[in-house]
C-alpha cells in the first residue's frame, strides 16, 4: 500500500489518527464515537443535506456537518456541546414537524433511526400547531412501498438506485417541503438489488411488501447467516419469529457484499420454513418404514452401507462440514459423489465490484468441488446395479423412477423424503438455519453461519448424524461441535489448512491460504 | 395511510398523460436539428436538459410525461430523472393549461403596491375565479407567481411569454381585451 | 417598455447612462457609444495584467456578496490545462432587486463585452449568461446582442481576429430562485435540479462540469468594460466613505415610494438624501415605517438606521443590515408589518430546494406560524418558537436560503415587535383554540 498521509486531531476529547481526506464522522467513528446522522452512509457518494451530523469544531464560526467536512491537523472536534446539541435538536424537530405519530403503526419502529436519535437528542414535545403534510402511500413495484408522509428526505434510496443499482428509476420530486421521492410511471424498483432501498431507509418510508405488518423488529430474534441461495456467500442476519424465519437482513462484509444482498436472496426464505420436514429417524424392517431411535437408524445406516458401493447425490446447500464427511464416506466406499444445482441469470451490483446475483442458486457448490463432489445435471448417471444410494439432501425431482430402482438400498440423509422413493434409513438432518457450519463462496471465502432456529421434531445436525454415522463405521472418532469437524476438515484438506472458526470470524477468509491466514 | 397508487397505471390522457400509443414525438426535422445545435454548446448531453424541456414546452404547451420519456431517450437520462428536473422548475407546465397563462407576482414588494387586488381583477375578469384553475372556455389560466424581477414596475404580470409592467386593477380589463 | 425616470443629477450614471436609449442595443448603436474598445484592448492585454486592472479597481460583486472580484479572477489558475468556464449569473430572483433586467435590456453589449473579457482574463472559452425564465425580453436582447456580436467577428472561434477563442452563450433558466446562488446555478446549467452544492470544492478548483469556473453578477461583469478603459483609478475614486467600496451601485427602488425605478449612485451616497431626494420620498400623507436596503435577504432597517446609513457595503453594516443585491424595498406606515414578513417567508418556502431539513421544513413552518399571526390566530409562544426556528436556521445549512428566510424574522419581530404583539393580543379565541394552544 502506497505511503498514506496521516492526519491527528481530537474528537470529544480523544486523540485520533486517520488518514488524510477522512471525514470527522467516519473518524469520530474508530474513537468508537457515533455522530447521529442520516443521509451519510459509507457506499454512497456523500450527500450533506439531512443535516444532522452537525458539530462543533474549534476555531470555525459555523458548526460542521461532520459527514461531509475532511479533518484537519490539530483540529479540536466536539461532539456533544451544548451549541451542537441544540442545533441536531433542532434538525430532530424539524423533522418531526411533518412526521406523523405511526409509530404504533409502523414498521420501522424499534430499529428506526429516527426514534433512536429522537430518544437520545431530541425533544419531550412538540412545538408544531399547524396541519401536517399528507401524501397517500405509493407502490414503488418490485418488494418496496413508499410512505411520503413519513419520508425524511435523506435521498439515500435515490443515490444507490442512482449510483450503484446504475438504474435512477427514482427521483427528488417537487421543491420545499412539498418535495417527495417520484418515480416514473410505469417504471418501479424491479432492479435486482432495488429492495436494498428498504435497509438503506433510516425511517419508516421504504417498507417491504414482503415483511409488512408480520412482526415487530423487537420480536425478532437474530443470528449471523450467510445467505444460501447463491453462491456469491452475501452476510446476512437471519431474523426469526415464533421458530420461522421472519425475514433476511443484510449484515456487512466489506469483502464480500459489502452492505447488501439482492432481492432473490432476501425474498427466497420460505423454504427454509417448510413444514414437510423429516423429522424422525425412520428405519425399514420387515417392508415396513418405521419410527427408530437415532442410535438404532444409524446402525441400520451403516450396515447398509456394508452392502456394496456408494453412489452419493448431495446438496450444493450442505455445509463444508456435512461434505466434507460425506467425502470420507465415499473415500471408504469407493463410488461417485455428484450434486445438482438450479441456475439462474446472473444479476450484478454494477457500481460495486464483484457483487451479483450468481447463476448457481446454491450457497456451498464451491465447497462441494473443493471436496470431491462433481456437478451433474443427471445424478444418477453412474449409478449401477446394486449401489446403495445415499440421498443427501437431493429432492430427485425429475429424476426417473426406474433408475432409482437400480439402486440396491437407499438411505435419505435429508431435510425433505424425496416422493416416490423407499428409502431404507431415514436420517433427518438440520437446514443451514438450524445448525452452525460454514459456506465455501464462489471466490473461495470460506464464511461462517450460526444457528437462527431449532430443527423440527427429531432432525439433528449435518454434521451430527454424519460424524456419528461415521464412527459407527469407524472411520471416525465423534465429534461434538461443528469446529472440530471443521478443524478435521482443515487439517485434512490443503486448501483449507490454518483455518479455523476462531480464525474465519464473522467475516470469513478464502481458502487457499495455506498457513498464512489473515488476522480479522 | 391512505390509498395506494398503483405503479403500473395505464397512461390516460384524461389525466393529461400522452399515452404510448399516440404519442407524437417533438424533436424532429427542424426541431430535431435546433436540439443538435444546443447539444453542440455544451460538453455533457445532460446540459441540454432545460433548453430541451423548454422547446417541448414551445411546441406544445406543456411537458407530458410522453415528452419527458423522449427527452430522456434523446439525451441518455432516465425518464424518473427528467422528471424530477420538471417537478423542481415552477415554469414547466405539467399540464395543459389555458391559451393564455397569467402569472401575476404578490411577492412583497408587490405585495405592498396592490398586488392581491389585481389578482382578484384577473380572477374576475377572466372567468376563472380561482387560482390555478383553465376559464371554461379553456382560455385563461391565472396563478400566483413569485417575484418576477420588476419590483419598480408594481404589479408585473406575464401573459404567456409577454411581460407586462405596472399592471393595475383597472388596467386588467384593456388587457384582456386586447388579447386576441 | 419605459425607462421609468429621468436622470437625478446627482446619480452617477456609469452603467445607466444609455438606459432608455433604444438605440443602445445594437451593436451600431452601442459603437458608436465605444462598445468593444475594451475588448479589443483587453485582447490584447494578458489575462493576468486585466486580472490586476480589476483588482486594482476594487469592483466587488454585484449580486449580494460582495466578493472582491479581481481576487475571484485570480482563483482561476492558468495553464492547468483544464477547460475553464465564465458563468454570468443572470438569475436576479431576490425580491425587489431588478437592476441586471435593466442592464441588459438596455445595454445587451455592455453584457456581452464584459462576458467576453471575464472570460478571456480567467482562460475561459465559454462563458454561459444564466437568464431567469421570466426574462423574456432582456433574453431576447441579449440572444440579439450576442448574435451581432458573432455575425461582427467579435465573439467566436477568432474573437476580434485575435486567434483566440470566445464563445457567449444564453442558458434559460425556469423558475427557481435558488439557480441564483452560484453551485446550484452551476448544477441548473449542468441539466440537474437547482440544488446547491458543499463547498469546498470550491467553484475554481471543480464547478461546472467538473471543471474551474467563475461566476459573476450581470452588474459586475457590465463594470468591466468601462474599469478596463478608464483605469482602475477612475473607480476607485468614485468612493466617498470607505476605501474598501469603490465605484458605483445600481439601486433597484420599490414599494412605497414616489418614484420607483433604478437609480445609480457612488459608493457612499447617504441613504437619507437617496430615499427622500431621488427617490421622491413617501406617497402622499405618508410616511416612511421600515425599509430593506439589499433584497429580501438583508436584515430590516428602521428609519431611524436607514437615515444615519452611507450606501456602501461597510455602512449598511454598521446600521443593522447589509448592501446585498442592493434591491431598495420602502415600506410605509399603510403596511403591516407581520403581512410583509409573511409574504417574504412564503417566497423562501416557496423558493427551498428542499435538501437541508432547516430550510425545507424551517421556511415552511415559520410562514405557517407567521400567516397565523398575520390572522389573528396567533400566540406569545409563536414569537419565541419563532425566533428560535430561525437560529437554528441560521449557519446550519448547505447554502444561505434557510438564512435569508430567518432575517426578516428575527430583525422584525426585534423591531417591530409592536405590531406582532398588537396581533396576538387582539386574537379571537374559538373554544377549539383554546384547548390546543
Amino acid at each position: 500500500m502506497a505511503e498514506e498521509k496521516m492526519v491527528s486531531l481530537t474528537i470529544e476529547g480523544r486523540p485520533v489518527t486517520v488518514p488524510e481526506g477522512t471525514s470527522i464522522l467516519e473518524a469520530a467513528k474508530t474513537a468508537g464515537i457515533l455522530i447521529p446522522h442520516y443521509c451519510y452512509h459509507p457506499s454512497l457518494p456523500i450527500p450533506g443535506v439531512c443535516r444532522m451530523c452537525l458539530v462543533e469544531v474549534e476555531k470555525a464560526p459555523k458548526l460542521a456537518a461532520s459527514c461531509a467536512t475532511s479533518v484537519a491537523e490539530g483540529q479540536v472536534v466536539h461532539v456533544h456541546t451544548d451549541r451542537a446539541l441544540e442545533a441536531r435538536k433542532g434538525v430532530l424537530e424539524f423533522l418531526l414537524i411533518n412526521h406523523p405519530l405511526d409509530c404504533p403503526i409502523c414498521d420501522q419502529s424499534g430499529e428506526c433511526e429516527l426514534q433512536d436519535f429522537t430518544y437520545q437528542e431530541g425533544r419531550a414535545d412538540s412545538r408544531y400547531r399547524d396541519p401536517k403534510r399528507f401524501n397517500p402511500v405509493e407502490d414503488f413495484g418490485g418488494d418496496v412501498i413508499y410512505v411520503p408522509n413519513r419520508c425524511i428526505l435523506c435521498t439515500r434510496c435515490v443515490r444507490f438506485m442512482d449510483d450503484l443499482a446504475h438504474d435512477t428509476v427514482l427521483n427528488v420530486s417537487e421543491r420545499g417541503d412539498r418535495a417527495l421521492i417520484g418515480k416514473f410511471e410505469g417504471k418501479g424498483l424491479t432492479h435486482p438489488w432495488a429492495a436494498n432501498v428498504i435497509d438503506l431507509c433510516p425511517v419508516g418510508a421504504l417498507l417491504s411488501k414482503d415483511f409488512l405488518n408480520k412482526a415487530r423488529a423487537w420480536e425478532l430474534d437474530r443470528a449471523a447467516s450467510i445467505c444460501p441461495n447463491c453462491t456469491q456467500g452475501c452476510n446476512i442476519m437471519l431474523e426469526v419469529r415464533d421458530n420461522s424465519v421472519a425475514r433476511l437482513k443484510p449484515r456487512p462484509n466489506e469483502e464480500v457484499n459489502k452492505y447488501f444482498i439482492c432481492d432473490y436472496g432476501r425474498l427466497n426464505y420460505r423454504w427454509i420454513n417448510r413444514q414437510d420436514r423429516a423429522d424422525l429417524p425412520m428405519v425399514r424392517s420387515g417392508g415396513v418404514l418405521a419410527s427408530a431411535e437415532w442410535e438404532v437408524a444409524i446402525r441400520a445406516a451403516a450396515n447398509v452401507l456394508r452392502e456394496g458401493r456408494v453412489s452419493l447425490v448431495v446438496s450444493p446447500m450442505l455445509s463444508n462440514e456435512a461434505l466434507f464427511l460425506l467425502s470420507l464416506l465415499l473415500e471408504r466406499n469407493g463410488g461417485t459423489g455428484v450434486f445438482r444445482v438450479a441456475t439462474g441469470d446472473e444479476a450484478p451490483l454494477p457500481g460495486v465490484e464483484d457483487l451479483a446475483l450468481r447463476r448457481d442458486r446454491a450457497a456451498n457448490v464451491f465447497g462441494a468441488e473443493l471436496l470431491g463432489f462433481t456437478r451433474s445435471d443427471n445424478p444418477l448417471e453412474s449409478l449401477a446395479d446394486g449401489d446403495v444410494l445415499i440421498i443427501a439432501d437431493d429432492d430427485l425431482n425429475g429424476v426417473d423412477a426406474a433408475t432409482v430402482s437400480r439402486a440396491r438400498s437407499i438411505i435419505v440423509i435429508g431435510t425433505t423424503v424425496p416422493d416416490s422413493i423407499s428409502p431404507a434409513v431415514i436420517l433427518p438432518i438440520s437446514n443451514f438455519a438450524e445448525e452452525e457450519g460454514t459456506f465455501t463462496n464462489l471466490r473461495g471465502r470460506v464464511q461462517r453461519f450460526t444457528q437462527a432456529k431449532a430443527a423440527p421434531g427429531l432432525a439433528r445436525p449435518s454434521w451430527l448424524v454424519l460424524g456419528d454415522l461415521l464412527g459407527v463405521i469407524g472411520l471416525q472418532e465423534r465429534f461434538f461441535l461443528p469446529s472440530e469437524v471443521f478443524s478435521n476438515l482443515a487439517q485434512s484438506r490443503r486448501e483449507f489448512s490454518g483455518l479455523s472458526y476462531d480464525t474465519l470470524g464473522m467475516r470469513g477468509l478464502p481458502v487457499l491460504n495455506a498457513g498464512q491466514p489473515v488476522a480479522v | 395511510m391512505g390509498g395506494v397508487k398503483s405503479p403500473d397505471a395505464a397512461s390516460s390522457s384524461a389525466s393529461g398523460h400522452d399515452s404510448g400509443d399516440d404519442y407524437r414525438p417533438v424533436f424532429y426535422g427542424s426541431v430535431s436539428s435546433e436540439l443538435d445545435t444546443l447539444l453542440s454548446r455544451y460538453p455533457t448531453k445532460m446540459a441540454a436538459l432545460l433548453p430541451a424541456l423548454w422547446i417541448v414546452q414551445r411546441e406544445r404547451g406543456w411537458v407530458s410525461e410522453g415528452a419527458m420519456a423522449e427527452v430522456a431517450s434523446l439525451l441518455e437520462l432516465t425518464p424518473a430523472y427528467v422528471k424530477g428536473v420538471v417537478t423542481f422548475y415552477t415554469m414547466y407546465h405539467q399540464h395543459p393549461v389555458g391559451k393564455y397563462f397569467i402569472q401575476v407576482c404578490t411577492t412583497a414588494p408587490c405585495g405592498i403596491c396592490g398586488a392581491e387586488d389585481v389578482v382578484k381583477s384577473f380572477l374576475k375578469h377572466t372567468g376563472t375565479g380561482e387560482l390555478g384553475t383553465t376559464s371554461p372556455d379553456d382560455r385563461f389560466t391565472v396563478i400566483e407567481v413569485e417575484c418576477l424581477g420588476a419590483c419598480g414596475f408594481a404589479t408585473p404580470v406575464m401573459i404567456n411569454e409577454d411581460f407586462i409592467e405596472s399592471v393595475t386593477p383597472d388596467s386588467v380589463p384593456t388587457l384582456l381585451a386586447r388579447l386576441p | 417598455m419605459g425607462f421609468p425616470h429621468k436622470l437625478h443629477s446627482r446619480e452617477t450614471p456609469v452603467l445607466s447612462e444609455h438606459f432608455g436609449q433604444a438605440e443602445a442595443r445594437s451593436l451600431d448603436g452601442w459603437k458608436k457609444r465605444g462598445g468593444y474598445q475594451a475588448l479589443e484592448k483587453a485582447l490584447g492585454m494578458t489575462p493576468a495584467d486585466i486580472v490586476s486592472v480589476i483588482k486594482e479597481s476594487g469592483l466587488r460583486g454585484r449580486g449580494g456578496a460582495g466578493f472582491p472580484t479581481g481576487m475571484k479572477w485570480s482563483f482561476m489558475k492558468p495553464g492547468d490545462g483544464r477547460p475553464h468556464y465564465l458563468c454570468c449569473n443572470a438569475d436576479e430572483s431576490e425580491p425587489g432587486t431588478f437592476k441586471d433586467r435593466e442592464v441588459m435590456r438596455w445595454t445587451p453589449h455592455a453584457l456581452v463585452e464584459g462576458c467576453a473579457i471575464g472570460a478571456y482574463a480567467i482562460g475561459a472559452e465559454t462563458c454561459y449568461v444564466y437568464i431567469r425564465g421570466e426574462f423574456t425580453e432582456p433574453l431576447l436582447y441579449m440572444e440579439q446582442a450576442i448574435s451581432e456580436a458573432y455575425s461582427a467577428g467579435l465573439l467566436g472561434a477568432n474573437a476580434m481576429g485575435t486567434g483566440k477563442r470566445v464563445d457567449v452563450h444564453v442558458h434559460k433558466g425556469a423558475g427557481a430562485y435558488i439557480c441564483g446562488e452560484e453551485t446550484a446555478l452551476m448544477n441548473s446549467l449542468e441539466g440537474r435540479r437547482g440544488n446547491p452544492r458543499i463547498k469546498p470544492p470550491f467553484p475554481a478548483v471543480a464547478g461546472v462540469f467538473g471543471q474551474p469556473t467563475t461566476i459573476n453578477n450581470v452588474e459586475t461583469l457590465a463594470a468591466v468594460p468601462q474599469i478596463l478603459m478608464k483605469g482602475a483609478e477612475w473607480y476607485k475614486g468614485m468612493s466617498r466613505s470607505n476605501p474598501k467600496s469603490t465605484g458605483t451601485k445600481l439601486y433597484s427602488v420599490c414599494g412605497n415610494v414616489r418614484n420607483p425605478g433604478t437609480f445609480e449612485v457612488e459608493m457612499g451616497f447617504p441613504f437619507k438624501d437617496f430615499l427622500y431626494d431621488l427617490c421622491g420620498g413617501p406617497l402622499d400623507g405618508r410616511k416612511f415605517k421600515a425599509v430593506i436596503p439589499g433584497g429580501a435577504s438583508v436584515p430590516i432597517q428602521t428609519m431611524e438606521e436607514a437615515d444615519a446609513t452611507l450606501m456602501d457595503y461597510e455602512g449598511f453594516v454598521a446600521q443593522g443590515s447589509m448592501l446585498g443585491s442592493g434591491g431598495v424595498i420602502v415600506i410605509d406606515d399603510a403596511q403591516s408589518m407581520v403581512r410583509v414578513i409573511a409574504r417574504l417567508a412564503r417566497f423562501f418556502a416557496h423558493e427551498s430546494c428542499a435538501q437541508c431539513t432547516q430550510c425545507r421544513e424551517g421556511t415552511a413552518w415559520t410562514t405557517k406560524i407567521l400567516e397565523r399571526i398575520r390572522d389573528g390566530q396567533g400566540t406569545t409562544e409563536d414569537l419565541d418558537t419563532l425566533m428560535d426556528i430561525a437560529e437554528n436556521m441560521t449557519g446550519t445549512t448547505i447554502c444561505v436560503l434557510s438564512d435569508s428566510c430567518a432575517t426578516p424574522v428575527v430583525s422584525g419581530i426585534r423591531k417591530f415587535r409592536s405590531e406582532f404583539e398588537s396581533l396576538i393580543q387582539g386574537r379571537r379565541v374559538f373554544p377549539a383554540m383554546a384547548a390546543v394552544a
